[in-house]
């Protein structure tokens, strides 16, 4: 890569750091040549995941939380993930309707499609976030799909991770349930101005108390209502007293490492895939199909046939 | 390459606050297959500029009922020019008189879409404008 597109980067500047952004989600050497320029220059960002089910209002917190890091003079990116459709690959992108306060502050919003990839990201996430993390964003945000209850993936990426409740969404069983709300850092119970915000505190409470380690980081249990900015202010002190928790504690560095760990498994789960596949032709992969469909060999045999081949 | 989804931006610039013909468009977009970026209503040239560069996208669809066209759509294109974004398709639609058409082709937007307009043609213009892109940037 040459020298001035790499300043380019380093410098923020919205065009180069848009076109890099484009080039690792296509994939390729390209990609890959891009990223082993930047990637010396990464580690430095706080990053923050939002997550939580579709209507919670996480675009809608995103965007105040954002607001709220400008005034505290961090230099801000968003990377706001939507689904593709699994039919015909398309996507509507409709988190930066909700951003719209952020026009013209400096804040670098970019909407990502999930292009397949399930887990509540898209695959290209990552390398999204060494450009931004190279383009000197102190802070990135990362806002989910709409996650259900095993969109967890978030929580491998962020330093801090947030789960948007909303009153009325589920009863206290809910909040006793294994996945997303284990990853949380900080929770928040948004729309707090509507009935029952206090029981869906109290019962996200109730599952903490429950939580066996009594030395390990308890989640503080916010409520906020995002549109009227009210409760932003104590969401972004709390976030830093985690990422403060995590610096005394070195475990920054062990979130890190169980990052790369994961990127790294998944990245070879792809090129083996990719390496056992791409001298197999269409008709053949057909005629294993075929085979399956009608019984006469099953999954397994035709693993070991590729595997062994 | 050619199965990398084409990204389009659909927008409305000025202050009518009538956003159905846009929003069927950035549906039917997103069924052909298209990554869209839907801003929605009251878009300054100036956010729709800076939502182009972010985001990155291969196409620019602005929606206007105002009749404000002559003197927003320009903006939009100065300003896109201005920060380095011309790489992109520009398409117009809504209540656009025919004798502004040719204004708006000199202006760079290669298609206009009045009310009636068939999605699938619209879908058709823009795929096959990409691919033409596409084709010429390979080269």
């Amino acid at each position: 890569m040459n020298s001035q597109l790499l300043s380019q980067i380093q410098n923020g500047e919205p065009l180069a750091v848009a076109r890099a952004i484009t080039r690792v989600e296509r994939g390729g050497n390209d990609a890959r040549n891009l990223i082993r320029a930047l990637f010396p220059y990464t580690g430095r960002a706080d990053i923050i995941g939002v997550t939580g089910a579709p209507g919670t209002g996480k675009s809608t917190l995103v965007n105040a939380l954002a607001k709220e890091f400008r005034t505290r003079e961090k230099r801000v990116a968003i990377i706001a993930v939507d689904p593709s459709s699994p039919f015909t690959g398309g996507a509507l992108l409709g988190d930066r309707f909700r951003m719209q306060d952020l026009a013209g502050t400096g804040i670098f919003i970019r909407s990502m499609a999930s292009r397949g990839q399930l887990g509540g990201l898209a695959a290209a996430v990552s390398d999204a976030i060494l450009v931004l993390d190279a383009a000197q964003f102190d802070v990135i945000l990362i806002e989910t799909v709409g996650a259900g209850q095993g969109e967890v993936d978030i929580a491998k990426h962020a330093h801090t991770t947030i789960v948007l409740e909303a009153p009325g969404l589920g009863d206290d069983i809910q909040a006793l349930k294994a996945g997303i709300l284990e990853i949380a850092d900080v929770l928040v119970v948004n729309k707090a101005d509507r009935d029952g915000a206090n029981a869906t505190a109290a019962a996200l409470e109730m599952n903490l108390n429950l939580n066996p380690d009594k030395n390990a980081w308890r989640p503080p249990v916010l409520k906020t209502i995002a549109l009227q900015g009210k409760g932003i202010g104590e969401l972004a002190d709390a976030i830093a007293a985690h990422q403060k928790y995590l610096g005394e504690n070195h475990l920054r560095a062990k979130k890190e490492a169980a990052r790369f760990n994961d990127e790294l498994r998944e990245l070879l789960q792809r090129e083996l895939l990719h390496k056992k596949l791409q001298n197999v032709a269409a008709e053949q992969w057909q005629t294993w199909i075929d085979e399956i469909t009608t019984r006469r060999r099953d999954v397994y045999a035709i693993a070991e046939e590729i595997l062994n081949g | 390459m050619s199965d990398t989804p084409i990204r389009v931006l659909v927008a409305k610039p000025g202050l009518d606050g009538h956003d159905r013909g846009a929003k069927v468009v950035a549906r039917a977009m997103r069924d052909a297959g298209m990554e869209v970026i839907y801003t929605g209503i009251r878009q300054t040239p100036e956010m729709i500029a800076e939502a182009a560069l972010q985001e990155d996208v291969d196409v620019v669809g602005l929606s206007i009922l105002s009749g404000a066209h002559l003197e927003l759509f320009p903006r939009v294109t100065e300003l896109l020019k201005e920060k380095g974004k011309t790489d992109v398709l520009l398409v117009a639609g809504g209540i656009i008189p025919d004798e502004d058409i040719p204004q708006l082709n000199a202006m760079g937007f290669t298609g206009v879409f009045g009310p009636g307009t068939n999605t699938n043609d619209l879908v058709k213009f823009v795929q096959a404008e990409m691919a033409k892109r596409r084709m010429h940037n390979a080269q």
